[in-house]
């Protein structure tokens, strides 16, 4: 029996089993939810080609020594500038360092960013945004003010700021974007609170007894999670542009660290003679954040029941 | 200690609760007295009457702009309206707690039931995991759930509305209150489950010795469940009388209350409707 026989044989059993409209058992039920949530997002190829290139960015990241041809900090100044070789598939930039090199240990730069940004700016958002939505009156009045005070600034130039006075680096530029992300998630958390706060059950849960803080933690965050997530998903290329923006003007990462809006900033000065020098990473960058919004739309096309 | 068990659970006078708007003001509640002891309190009356707000002006959970004040609100002799709000979070759900109208909202959708019955255990007290998943089983036992583990592990919308409201009841007498309030706890069920959850809740504050504040407008139904009937109107109580003289009532409120119910042995061709004097909303 070849692979592509069996495949065809246990298929249907696997579908009936994933589909079926009356499943015995809740891990079951929970399969057959998450294979039809991914038929949803299947059927949309854009989504799909999203998920692909974020994929791609992920093992870029996680194999970076193995998939890199160079060490991406060592120079040679005997190959400046090439253009692409067999040797160097993207050239090398001023230093003669490899620009593929540069650009696969770069990839994992842009998810440390990303994922500490949301780690810390989405709780802060939900907390904010929980608390005001759940208290009202005038914790409302000053969180919400707060919050929009935070908006009221384009977040490159808050985050611009934000680092100026912490002093240039990776992880300064991580707490600057953070504390220009927050406010977005404060607003979506504090949306579904109100949906909430009103309902019996968290009346039921106030009259045994039950504290103001401990509601907000364990009744009311619990519920407006997942449009936080969703939101956080779609928030994600936003991130990478920022990022970016910082390196690109010297605040975010430091070289040598392979940071691709330091490496667009390197290869500015050859814009005109040498194009693919900043050309390269900035592609990359495009290309990921499109892939993170791709699949941002993609997800949220399937876990908002409001739009289908 | 004699004085102590004699001493009636709750003593209400003159409490009223008024809601100032910019529109005007509203009187949900005009200066109701009443006394309660360990018994079964039935409180009857039409929607908006403020059945529902004495409930929750008892555990002091009026929501703002209202305005609760009373003369005296005493929980076995304690002055309600003099603590503070966490000592009000220690009687609430400890001491006096509420069951809520309809099940299906009021639990929380994404929390286990069992986790939600263990929730208000944790509030009053540090409690170990399996003890406290141990007096969960039994509570659930004790509302008559046959298969409690499962029921523990499931979710509001895995339940039926009368195994839902045998969970918010679980919840509620989990703590041993001393009071406990029923706010409309069958509407939303159906006539034999309505019965099924009734006999629940008789049983348990019967073994338990709670006093039970019942709030419906059914009034056969209080009649034949509680041992006192507390008619309201308007904010305030008409009338007040023990259950088994429900039909010697005399304020015409009362007369058009009984008066507007079909019976199935004294049938009637056209049944009479309430005719409302403005009077009954001034004079007790």
């Amino acid at each position: 029996m070849t692979a592509n026989e069996r495949v065809q044989t246990a298929s249907p059993g696997l579908r009936a089993w994933l589909m079926a409209d009356a499943p015995e058992s809740g891990w079951q039920a929970a399969c057959g939810r998450a294979y039809r949530g991914w038929r949803a997002f299947a059927g949309n190829p854009l989504g799909l080609m999203g998920l692909g290139i974020v994929i791609l960015l992920l093992l870029c990241a996680a194999f970076a020594p193995w998939i890199a041809t160079a060490d991406p900090t060592a120079q040679d100044l005997t190959i400046r500038l090439q253009p692409p070789t067999a040797l160097h598939w993207l050239g090398t930039d001023r230093m003669g360092r490899d620009t593929y090199s540069n650009l696969v240990y770069g990839s994992r730069v842009t998810l440390y960013i990303v994922v500490l940004v949301l780690v810390i700016a989405a709780p802060i958002g939900l907390l904010v945004g929980s608390t005001a939505g759940y208290l009202g009156g005038r914790t409302d009045q000053v969180l919400m003010r707060l919050t929009d005070i935070f908006f009221s600034f384009p977040r490159l130039v808050l985050a611009l700021a934000f680092v100026a006075s912490l002093g240039p680096g990776l992880n300064n530029a991580i707490i600057a974007i953070a504390i220009t992300a927050w406010p977005a998630y404060a607003r979506v958390a504090r949306a579904e609170t109100l949906a909430v706060r009103k309902s019996d059950f968290i009346s039921a849960v106030r009259t045994q007894g039950a504290s103001s803080w401990r509601i907000i933690f364990r009744h009311v965050m619990p519920l407006s999670l997942p449009s936080v997530v969703v939101r956080a998903t779609l928030d994600m290329a936003g991130v990478i542009l920022t990022a970016a923006g910082l390196g690109f003007l010297g605040l975010g990462a430091q070289p040598p660290t392979p940071e691709w809006g330091a490496m667009i900033s390197v290869g500015r000065e050859n814009i005109l003679d040498q194009w693919w020098v900043p050309a390269v990473p900035g592609m990359a960058i495009f290309i990921v954040s499109l892939g993170f919004n791709l699949l941002g739309d993609g997800l949220r096309d399937v876990l908002d029941p409001k739009l289908s | 200690m004699a004085e102590l068990t004699n001493q009636p659970l709750l003593q209400v006078e003159n409490l009223s609760v008024r809601y100032v708007t910019p529109t005007g003001t509203v009187d949900a509640l005009k200066k109701v007295s009443f006394e309660l002891g360990r018994e079964k309190l039935g409180i009857v009356g039409e929607s908006g009457s403020g059945k529902s707000t004495l409930g929750r002006a008892i555990l002091r959970l009026i929501p703002r702009p209202g305005e609760v004040s009373a003369d005296r609100m005493a929980f076995m002799g304690q002055d309600l309206l003099a603590m503070s709000k966490f000592q009000m979070r220690q009687v609430r759900g400890k001491q006096i707690t509420m069951i809520l109208q309809d099940p299906k909202f009021s639990l929380n959708p994404v929390m286990r039931a069992g986790d939600q019955i263990l929730e208000a255990l944790s509030i009053h007290g540090r409690i170990g995991r399996r003890e406290g998943r141990s007096r969960v089983i039994d509570i659930l036992r004790a509302v008559r759930i046959r298969d409690p583990h499962r029921v523990y592990n499931a979710y509001v919308h895995e339940l039926s509305g009368g195994m839902g409201q045998r969970v918010m009841t679980a919840m509620m007498v989990v703590t041993n209150p001393m009071l406990l309030i029923a706010d409309e706890p069958t509407s939303a069920l159906d006539v034999t489950v309505r019965m099924q959850v009734l006999a629940i809740i008789d049983d348990l504050v019967t073994q338990r010795g709670m006093g039970l504040i019942f709030i419906s407008h059914d009034l056969n139904l209080v009649g034949s469940f509680c041992d006192r009937i507390l008619i309201m109107y308007g904010g305030r109580i008409v009338e007040s009388c023990r259950a088994a003289d429900l039909n010697k009532v005399t304020h015409p409120y009362s007369r058009g209350l009984l008066d507007s119910l079909p019976s199935i042995e004294h049938p009637k061709p056209v049944l009479a409707t309430l005719k409302r004097d403005p009077a009954w909303l001034e004079a007790p």
